[in-house]
């Protein structure tokens, strides 16, 4: 690994590493169609690479499972290797360099020192601020201090996965740590949030590369995600969609519908809430996705996915409380006791008519007898 | 809680109390109501006054040949998107879906795209009622604001049904959101309306038909 602050330009890299200009131009192809960019941004993308200095990256794990780390060594396109060995100088991540120790942390900080206000700051984990910052602590510092002084002179943050995206499982109820996501102890630093449990492979590597081949934030949704990959939900993008089209649905996991590929929409398929890049991007090398494999999508780059009721209830189906369960129970608690209050109701209504439905026919009488009959 | 998990929670279930509740008291009010006697001597048994009743329940609900040139187009109208509307909300594999969620069992659907078509249909005849209630010099007279919002609460959540299967507009879970809260305020409304016909219009006809077949008269 060549440290940031040997000037290196990428192109210069790129041919000690024996790549050529064909080579080049084929990565950039690749990694611009993997975000949906026309093809003129592929050839602006290998202009950009070929004369920029590697950006210094650091790499923060908190509190998190290191799925989002696993995920991010398994992108194809760009690989992890080529990002790190070509393109962007991975100054310091905690994982990977957790055997360096104390050496580490002396290159983090001099990195960090050397691209002060230049370097991307990249976060997995969920900040836990109980217990005074010791749920979670490296090197003998709280996290979140940690955090804060990394952010402060990052260019941007990327926070890889809905644990430091949105806070994720550690943030769900009971939220024991005391979790927040990233942008709730970062607020003055541009933020890219790249959700997902753990995200895409070619969404987190495309995402740097966006950043450090153009200089600039990609569009972002409200979310803060980058519209290329976020745009669009699971389910605008399923191959099953026709079947949800036609009406087809498979009932339970190993039905002849589940078999044939039917929609699993009744399964409780969170694909029509869900914007992410898995339908299209996919998983192993656009291997295979979630849904593909028979499993319907969980949401899980969605804010609060863990809170939002049960993973198998329809998206249109009714909630019931936390856990999320509708069904006959919840139907008859309510549903009875309303019919049990309306017919009281009723009864009360109808006593008060029928006495005034009984004034009216005594006074109706009462008439009648005043009637002085005919000669009378 | 976000708007999509309040609308398909709380505001659902409050909303299903609600009408419920509402359904059963006006119900249960007219049920009871004392009936007045009638003391002349009846002219068919109870037998025959309740088949009589279930006979004019059926012939009501058709056009006679003395009144279709004045009845058969506003007939043929509320049939239509009567039927245009039971289809879209029993016969759509998200609405199935819903009710399956809440009674257990679930039934075979219509193909989206064909109810997305009867769904655009629907809407059209909503807008050709609404046309012909403010057109027509007696229907315009004989409406008022129940009319016209039972109207609007229809519409409402036909148009964000629409919207929502077409995304349009907004992203999906804010229009799933809005759609079922255009529900929950039909729902609301439901009792206090004149939607009530849905629980009232056969049983008022069957009576109706009893009581004249009790009187010798044709229904």
């Amino acid at each position: 690994m060549i440290p940031a602050s040997e000037p290196i330009l990428v192109g210069e890299m790129l041919r000690r590493h024996g790549i050529g200009r064909r080579g080049f131009i084929k990565f950039c192809m690749a990694a611009a169609s993997a975000m949906a960019m026309p093809p003129g941004m592929g050839m602006a993308m290998a202009r950009q690479l070929r004369d920029a200095p590697r950006p210094c990256v650091i790499y923060l794990s908190f509190q998190e499972c290191t799925g989002c780390l696993e995920s991010f060594t398994r992108s194809f396109a760009p690989t992890m290797e080529q990002l790190i060995f070509n393109v962007i100088s991975l100054d310091y991540d905690e994982t990977l360099m957790a055997a360096a120790g104390t050496a580490a942390e002396a290159a983090a900080a001099k990195a960090m020192k050397d691209n002060f206000g230049k370097y991307v700051l990249v976060v997995d984990g969920s900040v836990p601020t109980g217990a005074g910052g010791g749920y979670c602590a490296i090197g003998g510092r709280a996290a979140a201090d940690t955090l804060r002084e990394a952010a402060a002179g990052a260019a941007v943050v990327v926070c890889v996965g809905t644990c430091s995206a949105y806070g994720g499982i550690p943030y769900a109820h009971p939220n024991p740590t005391e979790a927040w996501p990233v942008s709730a102890i970062v607020g003055d630093r541009p933020i890219i949030n790249v959700p997902g449990c753990p995200p895409v492979p070619e969404v987190i590597t495309g995402t740097l590369l966006q950043y450090v081949t153009t200089g600039q934030l990609p569009d972002l949704d409200e979310q803060s995600r980058p519209i290329f990959f976020f745009g669009n939900t699971i389910h605008d993008r399923c191959y099953r969609r026709p079947f949800y089209d036609q009406g087809k649905f498979a009932k339970t996991f190993d039905d002849e519908g589940a078999r044939s590929g039917w929609c699993l929409f009744e399964l409780g398929c969170k694909g029509p809430t869900t914007y992410n890049a898995c339908a299209t991007v996919k998983w192993n090398g656009a291997a295979s996705f979630p849904i593909e494999s028979g499993h319907g999508c969980i949401g899980c780059a969605e804010p609060g996915f863990w809170d939002k009721g049960s993973l198998y209830t329809p998206q249109s189906g009714a909630v019931w409380g936390r856990a999320g369960e509708a069904g006959l129970r919840p139907v008859l608690e309510v549903g009875g006791g309303a019919l049990l209050a309306g017919a009281a109701l009723g009864v009360v209504s109808a006593g008060v008519s029928r006495l005034r439905q009984g004034r009216s026919e005594h006074e109706v009488r009462a008439g009648a007898d005043a009637v002085p009959e005919k000669g009378a | 809680m976000d708007l999509l998990a309040f609308a398909r929670g709380p505001a659902f279930w409050g909303a299903l109390a609600v009408f419920v509740a509402g359904a059963v008291w006006r119900i249960a009010s007219i049920a009871l109501l004392r009936i007045r006697r009638d003391w002349s001597r009846p002219r068919r048994g109870l037998l025959a006054m309740a088949g009589r009743g279930f006979l004019a329940t059926l012939t009501r609900s058709y056009p006679h040949r003395e009144f279709i040139g004045r009845t058969g187009a506003g007939e043929a109208l509320g049939y239509s998107y009567h039927l245009g509307l039971f289809t879209v909300v029993l016969l759509f594999a998200p609405h199935i879906a819903f009710l399956g969620s809440l009674l257990g069992f679930t039934w075979p659907a219509l193909p989206s795209s064909l109810v997305t078509v009867i769904s655009v249909l629907t809407i059209g005849l909503f807008l050709a009622v609404l046309f012909r209630r403010v057109t027509s010099p007696v229907m315009r007279l004989l409406s008022n604001f129940d009319d016209y919002f039972s109207w609007f609460v229809n519409m409402l959540v036909m148009v964000t049904g629409i919207a929502t299967t077409a995304h349009l507009g907004a992203r999906y879970e804010t229009l799933l959101a809005v759609h079922i809260l255009s529900v929950d305020l039909l729902l609301l409304w439901f009792p206090f309306g004149k939607l009530m016909h849905a629980f009232y219009i056969f049983p008022s006809r069957a009576i109706n038909g009893a009581v004249l077949a009790r009187k010798g008269a044709a229904s």
